[in-house]
């Protein structure tokens, strides 16, 4: 797999450094010619100087044969553009975008973006994720087919409670992919029976998000 | 018309002083307070300050009701941005927008906006004086 960074600032240094230690072809176009400098001494030759808006450079870091391009630039409209030009002019694939303003994911997926990280959206769902009263946490939204996955869990006054799954009358267009038990991952079955205290990682269509997290956590106090 | 203007440089500004004499109502956006120099004392345009890839920004600028979104900022990808934000989110009905580099241009002329490329309009009207040149003296 092919992948372009573009922008290299932290995030684009340490994603570019893992990808490569994970065994990916990288490439990364970064602006700065001082810092260009520093991650070719670390790197080699798989950095390159450039604005990755233009189709000039884009070209020259191989974007046709590119499976995936990751914009993560500190400028959400550079980011957007970057990913819009991958994807109109050299047929990319797969598009991902850092977004800086947390009110821009919207419209970057409504613009075509496959997938938008928003650091402050992840650090804030970290966060809830360790508040006990947020039950039913977003984990990730996915472009494709609006989908969701989310992290429930399951409460004592939940309707599903000591069920085998295939007997849940579960939203259409949900499935629950995993339950997490007193620290232990369960890959369920249409038997394995859903207990309080569950957390439940669920792909669901992200319109019946609502309607699942009543069914699993319970009706609104 | 309602026409939104985001920009206040040498085009912006000459655009929104044109428009408010033809009786157009015209907000103008600009992230630097003194590019709002460029328009005369008394302007009777709405001026706002910030960033025009910014939805509250634009709001309070008026998008939801305007007729027409100019994007001129010196910056290809923030007139991109915001002409997108225009055309995809609040549906403006004309949403015009100059991108310098000539590729983009017609990358974003694909997807459906209308846009003004300087560079190349430039470029063929020094092309065009040049072909029409007859030199006085044919040399050889």
């Amino acid at each position: 797999m092919y992948i372009i960074v573009v922008g290299g600032g932290k995030v684009g240094y340490y994603l570019t450094k893992t990808l490569v230690n994970e065994g990916y072809e990288v490439f990364l176009i970064e602006k700065n010619p001082a810092k260009v400098q520093v991650y070719r001494d670390r790197f080699g030759a798989i950095v390159m100087q450039g604005d990755g808006a233009e189709v000039a450079t884009l070209a020259a870091a191989g974007a046709g044969r590119a499976d995936v391009v990751i914009a993560v630039t500190g400028d959400d409209e550079d980011n957007l553009v970057i990913c819009q030009m991958a994807r109109e002019r050299f047929g990319v694939r797969r598009t991902i975008a850092r977004v800086n303003n947390p009110k821009n994911e919207e419209l970057f997926r409504k613009l075509g973006i496959d997938v938008t990280v928003s650091q402050t959206n992840v650090i804030l769902s970290i966060i809830e994720q360790q508040i006990p009263e947020r039950p039913f946490v977003h984990l990730m939204a996915l472009r494709h087919a609006d989908l969701a996955i989310v992290e429930a869990k399951v409460s004592q006054d939940s309707p599903v409670i000591h069920q085998p799954i295939w007997q849940i009358e579960l939203p259409p267009e949900v499935i629950i992919t995993a339950i997490l038990r007193h620290g232990e991952l369960i890959i369920p079955t249409g038997q394995t029976v859903i207990e309080p205290g569950d957390e439940l990682i669920v792909v669901t269509k992200q319109q019946r998000e609502a309607e699942l997290r009543e069914l699993l956590t319970g009706p609104p106090a | 018309m309602r026409i939104l203007i985001v920009g206040c440089g040498r085009v912006g500004s000459r655009l929104a002083i044109e428009f408010v004499a033809e009786g157009h109502r015209v907000s103008i956006v600009d992230q630097r307070q003194e590019a709002f120099r460029r328009l005369p004392d008394h302007f009777p345009g709405q001026l706002v300050l910030g960033t025009g890839i910014d939805e509250d920004v634009l709001r309070s600028a008026g998008i939801e009701s305007a007729d027409v979104f100019v994007a001129v900022t010196e910056d290809d990808n923030t007139n991109i941005m915001a002409a997108q934000i225009a055309q995809a989110i609040y549906q403006v009905p004309k949403v015009i927008l100059r991108i310098y580099d000539p590729e983009r241009a017609e990358v974003y002329r694909g997807l459906g906006l209308t846009v003004v490329c300087p560079t190349r309009t430039v470029a063929d009207m020094i092309e065009e004086q040049v072909r029409q040149h007859r030199p006085a003296r044919v040399s050889g």
